[in-house]
């Protein structure tokens, strides 16, 4: 019965997303095309955290080395859109599996200090390496072409792009969900509850960590590709760490404990953001409160705790 | 040579004022078990406080040596008092998140504060200028100054860990705060001296390196990316691998600009992606296998 009733609500979701652009002011199609990109880039963050147990602070630099290759493919070479997002996937991927190879061997406080560290670097090589890169200026200035598999789109157009977007989404959203819930998922799952016996069951728990955050890392960096032809540029500041907190928070906020808790920590995240930089200056303050808050007394997230309470309830 | 001479005092320099941060990320993680992301935010907060207490009020450089590092270390209490103490049962994670929810609160603080520019710190009159070492080679007094500084922490580090009550207290709570709390030894009051001890040692830092460094709002994320490396490079929770750490990034920094000036700010990486693949536990650690 009750996951009848959350079937329902997922699907009545869906078409609520679809029908987004007719039924909202023009500027909340920008909104939605934002929060359904940071939704997944917060579940790939989330595959590595709150399915492996853990917690990456240098997300951004898979983010943002996707971001870069759209653009940049773009701007030289005028791919079709969709080929420029499967670079992007294979370029995030191809980063996450290097630092992961140097960052996987260590406990989870090495770790959490690595990826903040080697996501820094990449930071610094965008902001150095001005010949590539163009420094603090970023790749701006080119423009959308077509769409690929012989689609013909109006990229330009905010509403076509932002049903573009929620198609991948929701496409790149199923594969993640059933790499979740395959074996290999629940062989995660079991790492992040004991790692020690899933090693004494013979498992290269080594092997599992990095595979999940090479696929973290090429989720990652489909988002951040789909980041490119909306901001129209790809600036070094996506791969700051400030960048790699914005995953961790929306999936605090929504909650690490379920699928979909990212996506709903996306959604509050980047309305939060909407109203509170209207008002104030100091948004990453208040995020900074808003963190401290939840991981001290609602650890479970929004949408976990409010799960855990209706699927406990008779 | 005397180039070469000069490179080898910048990298001693360099390499102390990193022990000084390190040392109290470490002595925290030791006790805690807590990595301290806001670590460098404290850093940061020290330089801030040697700023306005010098430049807006006028005080001297000894004042604000004693007075900044002081006023951060009772931040650092409430900050215990106030956050910390709710996680210090949970798992491992909360309390990098929760740390990380500092760096934010404290770096946008300093933002809304003290605004987005850099601001710079004179060094006090009888530290400006330079003297003549290895001959005619011209070495800024104060940078001279930052290493007897450094060299009497680490002198007085070892002695209070090794030769003192309260060093031996800290040992113990770090080995086994069960076993240290069963023999009378108040691990609460422990583990909040211990994370205000780090916060002092960091504005310490802060302060000590204001007049050489640009005191900006980028300065705490620069010490804390730089004390991870010197952590991973020198192995966690251990004073001697803090010093070994320190050292080697000190020389990286030191030598590095003088003879591989384009890819300078990569070397610390590369430094520390080969001990990773050599010595993952680091020069001078043990057991932090996955």
């Amino acid at each position: 019965m009750k996951s009848a009733i959350l079937l329902g609500a997922l699907v009545l979701t869906v078409i609520l997303l679809i029908a987004l652009p007719w039924v909202v002011p023009y500027f909340y199609i920008f909104i939605g095309t934002e929060i359904l990109i940071m939704g997944l880039f917060a579940a790939s963050f989330n595959l590595v955290f709150g399915y492996t147990g853990m917690l990456s602070f240098g997300h951004a630099a898979f983010f943002g080395i996707g971001t870069y290759a759209t653009a940049m493919l773009l701007l030289h070479l005028q791919w079709p859109l969709l080929a420029c997002l499967l670079v992007s996937m294979g370029m995030g991927a191809l980063l996450a599996l290097v630092i992961g190879f140097l960052s996987v061997r260590l406990n989870e406080v090495y770790f959490a200090m690595l990826t903040l560290a080697f996501g820094m670097m990449v930071f610094s090589i965008a902001h150095m390496w001005r010949s590539v890169t163009n420094g603090s200026d970023g790749i701006a200035g080119f423009t959308l072409g077509a769409f690929g598999l012989g689609i013909d789109l109006t990229l330009g157009n905010p509403a076509v792009y932002y049903h573009v977007v929620l198609a991948i989404v929701i496409v790149a959203s199923l594969v993640l969900y059933l790499i979740c819930r395959s074996s290999f998922g629940l062989i995660l799952q079991a790492i992040r509850q004991n790692a020690e016996r899933v090693s004494f069951c013979g498992l290269n728990i080594r092997l599992y960590r990095l595979a999940a955050f090479t696929i973290s890392g090429a989720f990652a960096g489909l988002a951040g590709g789909m980041m490119a032809p909306f901001l129209r540029v790809a600036s070094p500041e996506m791969m700051h760490w400030s960048t790699s907190a914005e995953p961790v928070l929306m999936s605090i906020l929504g909650g690490t404990g379920y699928f979909l808790g990212p996506y709903v920590g996306s959604a509050l995240f980047v309305l939060l953001e909407t109203w509170i930089t209207s008002v104030t200056q100091a948004w990453m303050l208040f995020l900074g409160i808003v963190l401290a808050l939840m991981v001290m007394f609602f650890r479970r997230g929004i949408l976990g705790t409010f799960l855990d309470w209706w699927l406990d309830k008779k | 040579m005397s180039g070469l001479g000069a490179a080898l005092l910048n990298s001693l320099d360099i390499g102390l004022l990193l022990f000084v941060i390190a040392v109290g990320l470490n002595i925290v993680f030791g006790v805690l078990n807590v990595i301290n992301f806001a670590h460098g935010a404290l850093y940061m907060l020290g330089a801030y406080l040697a700023f306005t207490l010098m430049n807006l009020l006028g005080l001297s450089f000894i004042v604000a040596l004693i007075v900044a590092p002081l006023a951060v270390a009772v931040l650092a209490v409430i900050i215990d008092r106030l956050v910390l103490r709710f996680i210090y049962e949970r798992d491992i994670a909360d309390s990098l998140l929760l740390t990380f929810a500092l760096l934010l609160i404290i770096n946008e603080s300093v933002r809304m504060i003290w605004g987005s520019g850099i601001h710079t710190v004179q060094p006090p009159e009888l530290l400006r200028g330079s003297v003549g070492i290895f001959g005619d080679t011209l070495y800024p007094v104060y940078s001279l100054f930052v290493i007897v500084v450094g060299l009497v922490l680490v002198a007085a580090l070892w002695f209070i860990f090794n030769r003192t009550r309260a060093g031996k207290i800290m040992r113990a709570a770090a080995l086994d705060r069960d076993m240290a709390e069963a023999l009378c030894i108040n691990t609460k009051l422990v583990v909040t001296g211990v994370f205000a001890f780090g916060a002092w040692l960091a504005a310490l830092g802060g302060v000590v390196a204001a007049p050489m460094r640009a005191v900006d709002p980028g300065m705490g994320d620069k010490i804390i990316i730089e004390s991870f490396i010197v952590v991973v490079i020198g192995g966690l929770g251990s004073f001697p691998g803090a010093l070994a750490g320190a050292m080697v990034l000190g020389l990286i920094h030191g030598l590095g600009g003088r003879y591989l000036p384009e890819i300078n700010l990569l070397l610390p990486f590369i430094g520390m992606a080969l001990v990773l693949l050599f010595k993952p536990n680091g020069l001078m650690g043990k057991g932090a296998n996955a």
